[in-house]
């Protein structure tokens, strides 16, 4: 089956120069501007003013989905103050030494107190589980939450390692294995687009 | 790049500004972790390492055996005294048995220079170097760069003075590779029989005016007279040293502007420098011991990630 769909994805992208990489757009800049909002307001239907909840997004690339939110609920839910934090997975991660590449780490910043805490961790694509598992664990050295949810824009379905679920999805998409989901920023990269790539 | 060039840490000599750079930016990141509530990361799980010395030892083993364990690293500890080197073993079967016990990574201080680049060709483990004889001492060096990185933001441009025993010292040399390497100006004052005969050949300028020396420079780096590898007289007195090269609060305020003094440790205090200078705002002497461990941490961190 895995052959039938990578040669039906061949045949659909050969327009694209490269033979052996073609790419679609999953969702365009409405789509995502429409999810966001969504996820915004389930956020606000199970956290309210956000006085006990802090949103954590995982970097790198996970905070871009975590500012976003965050704007969106200041600017158009009058949610007057969110605890807004980053948290680099890297050091927690259970692949050191296993690829050919050191890992780099990015920056953590976290200016609260995550005890007793409702914590979002927020990520904008969910696949093996396992950078979650690493978050987990990280998010403890900053102390013990009474909760903690995930929030993730793009669910990959059946390619979990770990038993490990979102509790806000944006989209769930089923890409298999040699497929690569890209979510790309304004901020950062030029635009708000997610492609599936075929590589 | 996010790899060192290297699979040891033998000296500064053998690192290229990249390398540092990369260094610098992994310790920025331990740094914040060291400072929060639970201070540990679980990266290195599953990786052992020997701290072997042969040579007394009270920061840099404290400093390092800290930042493994702050990794999560198995540790275990090896002093010369209280082994078998004392019944006669060599270098490369103390190691070999210590490997043997299945050690991933050996850090190692030796009073012989040279002694953890012979090490890295006979045996089959990463090698930290802590400081051999009068040759090098990595860390000390990058943990003072990233003192002075902190502390003024750069190094490169910068003036620094490093001022005593340059003869002996392993940290004068280290210092002086590795703040060349990241553009910085780098002179050497202290009693002529203390300073190398042709230091000049690394790039570095001589004073033997303290004051003079100070009024140019950003950061003075006072050393420790090692009066245990001092083997003939090369001062007359230490009251003597003092008077010419010793820096007191009355000096420091007499000068021009405000500079940063650095000491790698231990103070002899009222010898290289005063307690009123040591424990001024000026001096970042406890910055640097706190910064040791961030940097030590990011050797071990990026020298593991290395093993195979």
């Amino acid at each position: 089956m895995v052959i039938s769909l990578l040669r039906i994805s061949y045949f659909c992208f050969q327009k694209d120069s490269h033979p052996l990489m073609s790419q679609k757009v999953l969702l365009s800049e409405k789509e995502i501007n429409i999810i966001l909002h969504r996820l915004a307001c389930q956020l606000l239907e199970n956290h309210l003013d956000f006085a006990d909840t802090v949103l954590i997004g995982i970097q790198p690339r996970g905070t871009f989905v975590a500012e976003r939110l965050s704007q969106i609920l200041k600017s158009e839910y009058g949610v007057k103050h969110i605890d807004l934090g980053f948290l680099d997975i890297t050091f927690y991660r259970d692949d050191f030494r296993r690829g050919d590449k050191t890992l780099a780490a990015t920056e953590t910043t976290i200016d609260f107190l995550v005890e007793d805490k409702n914590v979002v961790l927020i990520d904008d694509v969910l696949y093996t589980g396992r950078s979650i598992n690493a978050a987990l664990t990280a998010l403890q050295s900053f102390g013990r939450p009474k909760d903690v949810e995930l929030l993730t824009l793009i669910d990959r379905r059946f390619s979990r390692h770990l038993p490990i679920q979102p509790n806000y999805r944006g989209r769930q998409v089923d890409a298999i294995n040699n497929e690569k989901v890209k979510v790309m920023w304004k901020e950062n990269d030029g635009e708000d687009v997610i492609y599936l790539i075929n590589k | 790049m996010s790899e060192l060039s290297v699979q040891h840490l033998l000296g500064i000599k053998y690192l290229n500004e990249k390398d540092i750079q990369l260094i610098f930016e992994t310790a920025d990141h331990f740094k914040e972790v060291i400072n929060r509530s639970i201070k540990k990361v679980p990266s290195l799980r599953d990786i052992t390492i020997a701290n072997i010395f042969f040579e007394n030892s009270t920061r840099t083993k404290l400093s390092f055996e800290l930042a493994e364990k702050r990794l999560s690293a198995d540790v275990i500890n090896f002093s010369a005294g209280q082994s078998s080197v004392k019944k006669g073993e060599t270098l490369i079967d103390t190691v070999n048995n210590i490997l043997s016990m299945k050690v991933d990574m050996v850090v190692m201080r030796h009073p012989n220079p040279g002694a953890g680049i012979f090490l890295s060709k006979h045996v089959s483990a990463a090698i930290v170097n802590a400081g051999d004889g009068a040759h090098e001492h990595p860390t000390q060096a990058l943990l003072d760069s990233f003192s002075i990185r902190e502390k003024l933001g750069d190094v490169a441009g910068k003036n620094v003075v490093i001022v005593g025993d340059i003869l002996h010292s392993r940290v004068a040399l280290s210092n002086i590779f590795a703040l060349k390497l990241q553009g910085a100006n780098v002179k050497v004052c202290g009693p002529k029989t203390l300073l190398p005969k042709y230091i000049e050949s690394l790039g570095v300028g001589v004073e033997t005016d303290l004051r003079k020396a100070l009024n140019w420079c950003d950061v003075a780096n006072m050393l420790r007279i090692q009066n245990e590898r001092l083997d003939i007289s090369y001062f007359p007195t230490t009251r003597e040293y003092t008077q010419q090269f010793g820096v007191n609060k009355a000096l420091l305020d007499s000068l021009d502007k405000e500079i940063v003094i650095m000491h790698p440790g231990p103070i002899n205090r009222g010898v290289e420098i005063t307690s009123d200078v040591a424990d001024s705002k000026q001096s970042i002497i406890l910055n640097q011991v706190e910064n040791g461990v961030a940097i030590r941490m990011a050797v071990i961190y990026l020298l593991a990630s290395k093993i195979k």
